[in-house]
């Protein structure tokens, strides 16, 4: 049965408390969520397996930290949505602002609209599939996991990069340091297939270009100064 | 010196430069051989106005002391009393600062967690994340959120006594972290996500928060998923303290630590560590100021760290108004760093006891600062422990005895008027007399 819960009337402490509450075992696995207005950390900290439905845009931090809870937004989410998230997965079906999935350690977020600047920053193993376009230093420092993007990418993609794996479907206004384009594989078609599928996105993915770290800023190197 | 031959001329002697002493000269030519900056670990190392240079005058005619030993001066300390449901209990007001795995080994770590726990104080984890020497050790565990995010998750958030929000270190405000490749061992990788072997260096600006505003949403955030149980600290290096005191308040802080320009950091830029930052002295008084101003002078507790090495420093930062402080450097010594025991070691390094500051490398004759298992070895935790606790006691009973002479039953009842400075400076950054006269210098203007 649906548990529904009213932002607006109960408060963003008893919303958090309520879906913090469930465990693996819990049989509330379905949650919906209304009047979320724009609110800041709306279902953060979850660790349960179940399916939380945003009715309406958020704030900072939707979704932060999250783990193993599925997380639908029908709207679009302020900046440093799914942060640090370590499992789950959390869709949005609007935009989404600055940092989005910033140093997520794992699970999926998806991104049905664009993203903001600095999508992915110091992302830890996350996977990341934005529909449409993302802003400029995307991907800084980026650790681990996918970001696939299936618009245009702004400037300074990858700037700093360590090793995630970007694929960009559209075109890159500027690669950032040390980041370059590098080949596309048939196991790049296959891990991008999969993660397109999973990120309910129905493009092709031999249309897709990919970008990694040339490792040039790994240890310090005189003759690579000018791009510290 | 015109090089005249005639020997009735008397010489001018061959003057070395003020400017260009050995060690600068040294200095140039390293930087020519190399092309790059120096990196150490450790504070600024130069001389700045400091706790030497202030007294405490004691009791007198017009001031009663208290009995030594016999008359109580209480130690203890809660931070975070402001929004947390449980704050932290200090017995004694001397925390450990926050030092990374990875910098530091994990014996390191669990000598720190056991000799705070048997002082009844707190640690405080570092870049790097959590590790299970110092969780299992330490029985109040703080846990730092930093800008590189490495090894952060929400398991080991929730494990956390406190959180503290990193914005800066004294040793080098607005820069990041810095572990270079010989110290990226498996397990410091693997903790960090990243391949072994690489110089990390880590981020100065946090990922996805900019400046106060945001932060006050990040705090909000962080206090929904640990349920608002514990306290949540925000850590800056001195810059501009009455502002950063004001602003961290703003953002909901529960306490603010302040550290100065002689705090110690694991590895940084050599021009960083002496030419960024206030010394600690300087930012003690602005930032009580601005806690007065807010009315909230010890309800937001405030820690002082950088260069803290004894009782004296403890009870005068305590003075001028801070909480608690905490020592990082101090921790280390304690432990066995430095100690001329390894001095044959250190002078294959080409340096000696009392001077290695090249933490960084991962040489560490004591075996603390590495992550090499045979200089790993040389290090046992129970010991260290056993030291940092006993000099975590004596400090105390230092401070204890400048409080009783003071006349005060708790170390938090010492006040700047207990205090006179040795030199104008020192007079001025902690706005007390100079001694044997009124005179404050500085004190028409604001203390901002
Ligand atoms: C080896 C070492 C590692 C450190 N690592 C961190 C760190 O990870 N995060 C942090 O905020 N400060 C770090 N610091 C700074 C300390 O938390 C603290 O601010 C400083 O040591 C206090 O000054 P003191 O060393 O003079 O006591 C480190 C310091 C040292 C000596």
């Amino acid at each position: 049965m649906m548990q529904t819960f009213d932002l607006e009337a109960e408060g963003l402490r008893a919303l958090n408390t309520a879906l913090q509450a469930q465990t693996r075992e819990t049989n509330q696995t379905s949650w919906q969520v209304l009047n979320p207005k724009g609110a800041h950390a709306v279902a953060v900290g979850l660790d349960a397996p179940i399916d939380v439905q945003v009715k309406g845009s958020t704030g900072y931090y939707c979704g932060g930290m999250n783990k193993q809870a599925t997380i639908r937004v029908a709207g679009s989410v302020g900046p440093g949505a799914a942060e640090n998230m370590m499992s789950g997965r959390i869709i949005v079906e609007g935009d989404a602002s600055q940092y989005a999935g910033a140093t997520g350690h794992g699970g999926m977020l998806v991104i049905k609209g664009n993203a903001a600047s600095r999508c992915g920053i110091s992302m830890k193993g996350i996977d990341i599939v934005v529909h449409g376009n993302i802003g400029h230093m995307s991907a800084f420092m980026a650790q681990s996991g996918t970001l696939v993007v299936c618009g245009d990418a702004g400037d300074a993609l990858g700037d700093s990069l360590y090793e995630a794996r970007l694929f960009v479907r559209g075109s890159v206004q500027s690669l950032g340091a040390d980041c370059v384009e590098k080949d596309m594989r048939p196991e790049h078609i296959e891990l991008l297939r999969g993660l397109l599928e999973a990120g309910e996105c129905d493009a092709k993915p031999e249309e897709f270009k990919r970008y990694g770290s040339a490792r040039k800023l790994y240890n310090f190197d005189i003759d690579n100064a000018g791009d510290y | 010196m015109r090089n005249d031959k005639s020997p009735n001329i008397p010489r001018t002697e061959p003057i070395m430069s003020a400017t260009f002493t050995p060690a600068v000269n040294a200095e140039i030519r390293r930087a020519a051989a190399t092309g790059i900056y120096d990196i150490r670990g450790g504070g600024a190392k130069r001389r700045v106005p400091h706790f030497d240079d202030l007294l405490f005058l004691g009791a007198s005619m017009s001031r009663y002391p208290l009995e030594g030993y016999r008359e109580r001066c209480n130690t203890s300390v809660s931070l975070g009393t402001r929004y947390a449901q449980n704050p932290i209990e200090l017995d004694i007001p001397i925390t450990i600062a926050g030092m990374s795995f990875g910098a530091l080994s994990g014996p390191a770590k669990e000598a720190l967690g056991r000799g705070a726990l048997a002082a009844g104080t707190s640690t405080t984890t570092g870049d790097g994340g959590m590790t299970p020497e110092e969780r299992d050790q330490s029985s109040k565990l703080v846990y730092q959120y930093l800008p590189s995010r490495y090894g952060m998750n929400p398991d080991d958030l929730r494990k956390a006594d406190a959180i503290e929000m990193v914005v800066g270190q004294g040793a080098k405000p607005g820069g990041g972290g810095m572990l270079l490749g010989q110290k990226i061992s498996d397990r410091v990788a693997e903790m960090r996500t990243l391949p072994k072997g690489i110089d990390q260096r880590s981020a100065c600006r946090h990922p996805d928060w900019t400046g106060p505003d945001d932060l006050e949403i990040k705090i909000l955030e962080l206090r929904e998923i640990t349920g608002w149980k514990v306290p949540i600290y925000v850590k800056v290096g001195a810059t501009r303290p009455y502002f950063d005191t004001t602003l961290a308040v703003k953002a909901g802080a529960d306490v603010v630590v302040i550290d100065g320009m002689q705090g110690g950091t694991a590895a940084t830029q050599d021009v960083f560590i002496e030419h960024v930052g206030l010394p600690t002295l300087a930012c003690i008084r602005p930032a009580v100021k601005a806690l007065q101003d807010l009315g909230l002078h010890r309800e937001v507790q405030l820690v002082v760290s950088g260069g803290i090495r004894n009782g004296a420093d403890v009870a005068k930062a305590m003075a001028l108004g801070a909480d608690a402080v905490a020592i990082g450097t101090a921790a280390l010594i304690a432990l066995g760093d430095n100690d001329p025991k390894w001095e044959a070691d250190y002078q294959k390094l080409g340096t000696t006891a009392g001077a290695y500051d090249d933490w960084h490398e991962g040489q560490d004759p004591a075996g603390i600062t590495t992550q090499d298992p045979d200089l790993m070895a040389r290090f046992d935790p129970v010991e260290g422990g056993r030291r940092l606790r006993n000099y975590l006691k004596v400090m105390t009973l230092e401070a204890q005895t400048i409080a009783r002479a003071c006349g005060k039953n708790d170390l938090r009842n010492l006040e700047p008027e207990d205090l006179c400075a040795l030199t104008i400076e020192a007079a001025a950054m902690a706005g007390v007399p100079l001694a044997g006269t009124s005179w404050v210098p500085g004190t028409s203007g604001d203390i901002t």
